[in-house]
């Protein structure tokens, strides 16, 4: 298999995703599926082939610098699953005493 | 067919058959959205094309546009049509799920540029339709409330991502759709639904408010019962904003006047890659075949081609797409909209099981595979390999672009199949995009149109144009679809008020089993 358990669960964790055992043990056959279908673009040759990123290329597209109406803190806010003092609210993130 | 269930003929018409009868002032957008309504109400426990239906706005916005219409104001020509608008766009008030659990109750607090657009034409939208979650599926059952099922024969999927929409106007209950297509998300089931479906120009339509799966791939476009309705539908949403900064700043060519002229002298390529000796059901090859010789009876010079990198296309869609994909869906990280888990230890861990509680399979799967392609050491072989691919498909279609004015195949390789025969089976669900993707990679244009039945459900002929070649793909479309006459309708029976549509050469009593 292309990919590994570790591997797995390497990508998992950088993906922010708790993949139960099960989860871990399908995905690994399944993207190991996948990646040996990836191959044959694997091994294209594609020398002196630049890479495109996007398929009408625009560059440097501006606007002028203008106001114009926007959501307000409220609106921003609404959709939020916790909000205090006007701040999205979140778990803890630094551990105490540090 | 469908002239059974209750207020069936209103809502089974074509746009522009609508937009006559209000002209005649034979009925009013109030009687229309009511008759899709009472359709939803009637055939939806079914086929649940829908997610949420905006039955009260639907019909305030209707008693809006039949007033201007008395006051004598200028209407557009979709002004007073139901549309079924694919759940993700987002809709001010209204729920937005993109088909995820993650976002179950999110209510935006703004339109989407296409949304505002349909509004101003006086378009109804009656609800917001089912899809494979976050637009990531060729059967709509990655949805993460339930499939949708195919009009036509409901133990079939009616095809994905946007299954919903095209469900909704197949089955009348709209009598025209928006979805968006990635990878072939309006195409595919338009053809497995046996209705017509746009994938514009990349650009052509602003992305401004639709919920992002691949944002180099992904374009929003009409689906209708009819390419006149759909050219009309594209017309009404297609236009710069500054608010997309993909959004191109060509105005949209005139899509209707010139769709009567006919495919004489146009010079159409049968892509030989579109026309592989194994995989595609020889009913579809059969029925395209016919459309490609109806072309040439025309007046249409078709000769054959080939676009050797369409080969790799589909490989190079499921590397670029997920990647993309992974960038984008890290936004639902439980802080500032949806789904969060409680009782979390630290914020990571609230993320993880936020995540890991409110993503599907699929989506999973896709975040996994592109947060691989993307990861250090992996990058070039896989994401830089695809990117490169994709410059080879351009080059190929821009040199065959030099010969011919459309090229034409298959939308699918196959008709609507079974509810859960792929579900499982990844790769063989990707299979289902084969012949659409390359022009997503490309960001060219494209239409799937019917080509008549094969074992009763439909075939879709996929014409393809070069970047903004809308008007004459249309035409093309139109010229075909006119000397066909596909009138064909999903068979319907109505069982205590419900209609309910017989499957696929079975009895109509076998129905009772496939409810849901």
């Amino acid at each position: 298999m292309p990919i590994s358990r570790a591997d797995v669960q390497h990508v998992a964790r950088l993906a922010r995703l708790a993949l139960t055992d099960e989860e871990l043990d399908r995905f690994q056959s399944q993207l190991s599926l996948i990646l040996d279908e990836a191959e044959k673009v694997k091994r294209l040759p594609t020398g002196g082939v630049p890479p495109t990123s996007h398929p009408l290329p625009r560059v440097n597209v501006w606007r002028d610098d203008t106001v114009g109406p926007c959501l307000t803190r409220e609106e921003a806010l609404s959709t939020a699953p916790e909000v205090e003092q006007d701040r999205f609210m979140v778990p803890r993130i630094i551990e105490e005493g540090a | 067919m469908s002239t059974s269930g209750a207020g069936v003929p209103l809502a089974g018409l074509t746009a522009g058959e609508l937009a006559e009868r209000f002209a005649r002032g034979e009925t009013t957008a109030v009687e229309v959205t009511g008759a899709a309504l009472d359709r939803i109400r009637a055939t939806d426990d079914l086929l649940h094309a829908f997610l949420t239906v905006t039955d009260e706005q639907a019909l305030a916005d209707a008693r809006a546009v039949d007033e201007a219409r008395r006051r004598g104001e200028p209407l557009g020509p979709l002004a007073g049509a139901p549309l079924a608008l694919k759940d993700v766009l987002v809709t001010k008030g209204t729920r937005t799920t993109a088909g995820s659990r993650i976002l179950e109750e999110f209510r935006p607090p703004y339109d989407a540029t296409v949304v505002a657009r349909l509004r101003r034409a006086g378009v109804i939208v009656v609800g917001k339709t089912n899809m494979d979650e976050f637009a990531m599926g060729s059967s709509t059952e990655n949805s993460g409330f339930g499939p949708t099922r195919n009009p036509w024969d409901p133990t079939r999927v009616p095809g994905g991502s946007s299954g919903g929409s095209a469900a909704a106007v197949a089955a009348g209950q709209a009598t025209l759709g928006i979805g968006t297509d990635t990878g072939g998300s309006i195409r595919q089931p338009a053809s497995l639904c046996g209705i017509v479906g746009v994938k514009p120009t990349y650009g052509l339509v602003s992305r401004y408010g639709l919920i992002a799966f691949a944002s180099s791939l992904d374009q929003v476009g009409p689906l209708a019962r009819d390419v006149r309705g759909a050219a009309t539908l594209l017309e009404a949403i297609a236009g710069h904003d500054p608010r997309d900064s993909t959004s191109i700043p060509e105005v949209p060519a005139d899509l209707t006047s010139g769709l009567e002229r006919g495919v004489e002298g146009m010079r159409i390529g049968r892509v030989a890659e579109l026309f592989p000796s194994e995989g595609t059901e020889p009913g579809v090859l059969a029925r395209v075949n016919e459309a490609v010789d109806r072309l040439e009876r025309l007046g249409a010079r078709v000769e054959d081609c080939s676009l050797p990198s369409f080969e790799y296309a589909l490989s190079a869609y499921y590397l670029i797409a997920p990647a993309e994909a992974s960038s984008n869906l890290a936004r639902y990280d439980g802080v500032r909209w949806g789904l969060r888990v409680k009782d979390a230890t630290d914020v990571v861990d609230m993320m993880q099981r936020t995540r890991e509680n409110g993503f599907g399979a699929e989506v999973k799967r896709r975040i996994m595979l592109g947060t691989y392609a993307l990861s250090a050491g992996y990058y070039d072989a896989y994401y830089g390999q695809a990117q490169r691919v994709r410059t080879l498909v351009l080059r190929d279609l821009e040199r065959a672009f030099e010969r011919f004015d459309l090229l034409v195949g298959p939308t699918t390789p196959t008709v609507a199949f079974p509810l859960g025969a792929r579900v499982d089976d990844p790769l063989s669900m990707y299979l289902s995009d084969v012949f659409t993707v390359p022009v997503n990679l490309a960001g060219n244009a494209a239409v799937s149109v019917p080509a008549g039945l094969s074992e009763g459900l439909p075939v879709g002929l996929q014409l393809i144009a070069p970047a903004l070649g809308e008007a004459t793909m249309l035409r093309a479309a139109w010229a075909f679809e006119q000397d066909l006459g596909f009138a064909e309708r999903p068979r319907e029976i109505i069982v205590d008020d419900r209609v309910q549509i017989a499957p696929n050469g079975d009895s109509p009593g076998a129905i009772k089993e496939v409810r849901p």
